[in-house]
């Protein structure tokens, strides 16, 4: 596993614009997406010899990655739909990472896409992604997706004593990275006050401690770290990749509290040589606040039950010692279902060029970056920095 | 449009089938004699194929729950308690709370099983709080 240290490089990154797009269907997104990367890579399509994408849920195609290649018309030798749920962002960094060290790709094209808020209803996008649950013995409960999550943070909150306050605060940081990112979908700052007396969805979780639902496209180009120089901009190199699987059904789950992202993150520290407090900044799973507040304990950036009070240091904040979500998250910058941490990607990747505007960084050398998917399920974390030692 | 029904299977019709006649039937390995929740052809610990039906005591004590404010769909109308109940026998399932305020409901509350008939074929097991924490 250790030889995937710093093989691969992003090379181009690329976001469609994001919110409310009625217009644009998800394949023509995830097309638009794709092109905006090559271009940010300074290639043509004709160099793509490797393919991954996730299917959306506004508009499944049965083979999606292939669909994908005959729209485009490039005609890849390795072509993947994936889907871990929303883990599926960085799941595919390691079968891309793999692919290229193994030769089966050189330069591979990663892009993703999809409408929830414009091409279903609220109530087929609420049913879509409940479908989740075990068909037989979740589904017939009627547990939304909020509730699941709340299930979770009930129970940390009885363990450990966290407090509704404390994952109020992971919304209002990720607000204020928000209100420094031109592209978020929602800039105007909150408090946590806002966040407690905004209205119940599934107890303890308001609607602000929800994330978005919204349209969008993303996608990246990767390419082994040994051509990575051949494009124009600061390559951003992959030092540490790992993923963990511990269930599908949260009823299955071994613990409520504790999430496999332990052993992803050790396996991602692992293979960077690196650890917690060597990172400049990261980038957490937000589809709820109580997801982010498990991650920051699970993956060491703080003692396990102490998550909350780590988050009312304000460390996560814009100029905290561990900014978290440096674009808004899926909390305020966009969450168009399954490509939802494709954006904490395109951010990480300009954070680490230096291109960040108004919210980079600063010294920005080393980040990580986590999604799961499924409900705590599917976990992946990669470590990314801007040179290989 | 209803509410989202299971469709039985030769695997768990006998689970099904105990709900109907008001009993929550658990699977129980021939071979460790591990108790499992959800049915499966193998036993989940040790990969046996040989299972048992065993029936529960129906208590339990709740593991979470959630208060959900916004159901799902029009056929889920809210408020409506989701939980996780840890029963008596070790496994963990997913369930509702019934007959009881919503404000009230505490991790740790002791429950025990009743039965809700929700069609012809599908009788849904349920929860009520017996002993508050």
């Amino acid at each position: 596993m250790n030889n995937l240290r710093g093989s691969m490089a992003i090379v181009g990154a690329a976001d469609t614009e994001v919110g409310t797009l009625p217009g644009r269907s998800p394949t023509e997104l995830c097309v638009e997406a794709a092109l905006l990367a090559l271009k940010d890579a300074g290639i043509d399509k004709s160099s793509i010899d490797g393919l991954i994408t996730c299917n959306s849920f506004a508009e499944p195609i049965l083979y999606h990655a292939e669909a994908m290649a005959e729209y485009l018309q490039i005609f890849p030798g390795f072509c993947a739909t994936v889907n871990t749920g929303g883990g599926t962002t960085l799941t595919v960094l390691q079968q891309a990472a793999a692919a290229i060290h193994a030769g089966v790709a050189n330069t591979v094209l990663i892009s993703m896409a999809d409408s929830m808020r414009s091409f279903m209803t609220r109530e087929q996008a609420m049913l879509a992604q409940s479908s989740t649950g075990h068909p037989q013995f979740e589904q017939p409960y009627g547990p939304s997706v909020p509730a699941y999550y709340a299930l979770i943070g009930q129970a940390h909150m009885a363990q450990y004593g966290t407090t509704a306050e404390q994952y109020a605060e992971v919304a209002v940081s990720c607000r204020a990275h928000a209100a420094r990112n031109p592209t978020a979908q929602m800039r105007k700052t909150i408090s946590v006050e806002d966040v407690l007396t905004s209205r119940l969805i599934a107890d303890p979780l308001h609607l602000l401690d929800c994330s978005l639902v919204s349209d969008g496209g993303s996608a990246l180009i990767v390419t082994s770290a040994e051509r990575a120089s051949d494009f124009p901009h600061q390559p951003v190199y992959m030092l540490g990749i790992g993923e963990a699987h511990s269930h599908e059904h949260i009823s299955q789950a071994a613990s409520l509290t504790t999430s496999a992202a332990v052993e992803s993150g050790q396996r991602a520290y692992q293979m960077a040589g690196l650890m917690p407090a060597d990172m400049s900044f990261a980038q957490l799973y937000d589809c709820f606040t109580p997801t982010v507040l498990i991650e920051l304990e699970d993956l060491g950036f703080c003692e396990k039950g102490s998550g909350g009070d780590f988050l009312q240091t304000g460390a996560t904040y814009p100029d905290g010692v561990l900014p978290v979500n440096t674009h808004g998250g899926m909390l305020s910058h966009c969450h168009p279902g399954n490509p939802g941490a494709m954006y904490a990607l395109t951010e990480t990747v300009w954070q680490l060029r230096g291109t960040a505007g108004e919210r980079q960084v600063n010294n920005a050398e080393v980040a990580l970056v986590h999604a799961q998917g499924g409900i705590m399920s599917s976990h992946a974390t990669a470590i990314f920095a801007r040179e290989v030692n | 449009m209803s509410k989202i029904l299971p469709r039985p299977t030769e695997t768990s019709a006998p689970y099904w089938q105990g709900c109907q006649e008001g009993e929550l039937r658990l699977q129980k390995c021939n071979a460790c004699q591990q108790v499992q929740f959800y049915p499966r052809i193998m036993c989940s610990h040790c990969q046996h194929q040989s299972l048992d039906w065993v029936v529960a005591t129906g208590g339990g004590e709740i593991a979470s729950f959630t208060v959900v404010r916004r159901g799902v769909s029009d056929d889920y109308p809210a408020p409506y308690i989701v939980a996780l109940i840890d029963l008596e026998e070790g496994p963990r399932m997913m369930s509702y709370i019934v007959g009881t305020d919503p404000e009230s409901v505490t991790i740790g509350d002791a429950v025990m099983v009743e039965f809700e008939e929700w069609s012809d074929e599908i009788t849904m097991p349920v929860f009520r709080v017996v002993a508050a924490k």
